[in-house]
């Protein structure tokens, strides 16, 4: 599946409930399931501080795809967390950094993603970039 | 006194439904909320007498200049100032408490000098005198707090000696609520000849402010959080300080003279008035100044202390539930955490339900890191705030413990 067939498949699921708090349980139910992180990789390296929650992400790149891992300490967090790691995890570089993410928006969670949340997301977002940018170019130095 | 429901008509805001809900604003300690009258003010001035204030020769510009000044003598008496040249418009308390930094830090500090601060600061009372201390080579000593989210008041007399060269305290912790005891502070430090800085941002609009009986040398406070306008802040200091003190910020209507040899500075309260002020602002200020008066600050006090009993008792009462900050004299701040759920969490769902707090550090790490939490929730109460607002807060916690159990 592509990034956008993946983002469409989350926005169907979420447009299965009307309510805002069918939404929330949804997305505790997904942070839930977030595969953890490895603890020896929960350190300041790997650490988004945001002022409202902590995001932390570890990639790995096995030379042709990224593998990220993320969690957050809090559970509506890290329920957005395990959907971007749904969207963005097992890509190549190229395909991340061209992903434009609508599904946030879509799924009326825009305000979770909003930069005076500070709660960690965004740069979440942007550091998923970063780290696919710095792989994508050392990948073409070889 | 009018009663709630006339109370709560007079701010267009508290009518508001977000989400499909009424509004319940618990968010007071961040901003408060404008009464018509401050609205109706602001936008005369800019609707009928707007021009820029001690500059023209014109018809408006008198009107403008007049409603400004008259608005820094409202100031003057709200707060029982001696002198309204005493009372100065900054941005706002962050603006006040870095003039003081700088004008009483290159004025007065020399290596070694020590200020001492409580733990219990906002930042804005904290980093601008950490940059002092650098730029002079001074040491910042910090008053320690216990459990109840007090200082320790002993240790306080402790820390000073003849190397203190300023106390700067706040009037009230807007992380917790608490009171502190700024008279003693200031009695102690004055026995030893050391001025004192009052931080009013969150003690302005919770009871009755007189810097003449409490003496303190400097006292700023925001008028965003006594129901008036933003961009607009007070710094009161004593004429016998604020005439020594060199000027902050140079620019325009704070100078006598200028050539390009050497600048001599205008008189108070104008030295410290560099550039084009927030007339606008002072003068919403002074109308809800206006507004605090008439409701009778008395009045305002009583329905707090009425209020915040009757949210410690329910809150208290909710299993798993926290409160920080627990000591007797304090205003209606209620920061809390429930147990295992992330504050960022509980104040998701909590606005969703149409309920404004805030969440996260309130811009006071330091006592963060005294209790070892990353933040807390914080209900800010004021007095046009209702019981039936507390209940809904109540309600919309023990929804956000079943979504999270």
């Amino acid at each position: 599946m592509t990034i956008n067939e993946i983002q469409d498949n989350i926005i169907d699921e979420f447009s299965l409930f009307d309510d805002w708090m069918d939404k929330y349980n949804l997305l505790i139910d997904m942070g839930k399931d977030v595969s953890p992180v490895d603890p020896k990789f929960k350190v300041k390296d790997f650490l988004i501080e945001g002022c409202q929650s902590k995001v932390w992400l570890h990639p790995e790149f096995d030379g042709h795809l990224i593998t990220f891992t993320a969690d957050s300490d809090a559970i509506i967090t890290r329920g957005i967390v395990a959907l971007l790691i749904k969207v963005l995890s097992g890509r190549t570089p190229e395909e991340i950094i061209t992903a434009e993410l609508y599904f946030i928006d879509r799924i009326g969670l825009r305000q979770n993603l909003s930069p005076t949340r500070s709660n960690g997301l965004l740069s979440m977002v942007r550091q998923m970039k970063l780290f696919a940018m710095a792989y994508d170019a050392k990948q073409k130095q070889i | 006194m009018k009663n709630i429901k006339e109370i709560r008509s007079d701010f267009p805001i508290l009518n508001k439904e977000v989400y499909g809900k009424p509004l319940v604003y618990f968010d007071n300690g961040a901003t408060t909320q404008k009464p018509q009258s401050v609205i109706d003010s602001v936008n005369e001035v800019l609707t009928s007498y707007n021009s820029n204030i001690h500059r023209g020769v014109h018809y408006l510009s008198d009107m403008s200049s007049e409603a400004y000044e008259n608005a820094r003598q409202k100031v003057a008496s709200f707060i029982n100032a001696g002198k309204k040249e005493e009372v100065i418009f900054t941005s706002g308390t962050t603006g006040s408490i870095n003039t003081i930094a700088f004008s009483y830090g290159e004025r007065y500090i020399k290596p070694g000098d020590e200020i001492i601060i409580s733990y219990l600061e906002h930042h804005a009372n904290i980093v601008p005198w950490q940059m002092l201390c650098e730029r002079k080579g001074a040491v910042l000593k910090v008053i320690p707090m216990n459990e109840n989210g007090g200082i320790i008041i002993e240790e306080y007399h402790k820390l000073l000696s003849s190397r203190t060269k300023l106390v700067s305290v706040t009037q009230v912790s807007n992380s917790l609520g608490t009171i502190l005891p700024v008279s003693e502070i200031i009695r102690a430090a004055h026995s030893m000849n050391i001025p004192v800085l009052v931080d009013g941002a969150q003690g302005i609009q919770h009871g009755i402010v007189d810097v003449g009986a409490m003496d303190c040398d400097f006292y700023t406070f925001s008028g965003h959080k006594v129901y008036g306008p933003t961009g607009i802040g007070i710094l009161y200091g004593k004429e016998k300080w604020l005439s020594e003190l060199p000027p902050y910020q140079g620019g325009g209507d704070m100078v006598d003279k200028v050539t390009f040899e050497k600048t001599t500075y205008n008189q108070l309260p104008f030295k410290f008035e560099a550039g084009t002020m927030n007339y606008p602002g002072a003068i919403g200020l002074a109308a809800a100044l206006d507004y605090v008066t008439a409701i009778g600050r008395e009045n305002i006090s009583l329905r707090e202390k009425e209020l915040l009993q009757y949210a410690t008792e329910k809150m208290s009462a909710i299993d798993g539930l926290k409160i920080y900050g627990t000591s007797a004299n304090k205003i209606p701040t209620i920061s809390f955490l429930l147990k295992g759920i992330h504050q960022y969490d509980t104040g998701m769902i909590l606005d969703k339900m149409g309920i404004a707090v805030r969440t996260g550090t309130h811009c006071a790490q330091p006592v963060m890191d005294y209790f070892g939490i990353d933040g807390t929730v914080r209900a800010s109460v004021c007095f046009y705030n209702t019981s039936e607002e507390i209940d809904s807060l109540v309600a919309g916690i023990e929804k956000v413990k079943s979504m999270f159990a």
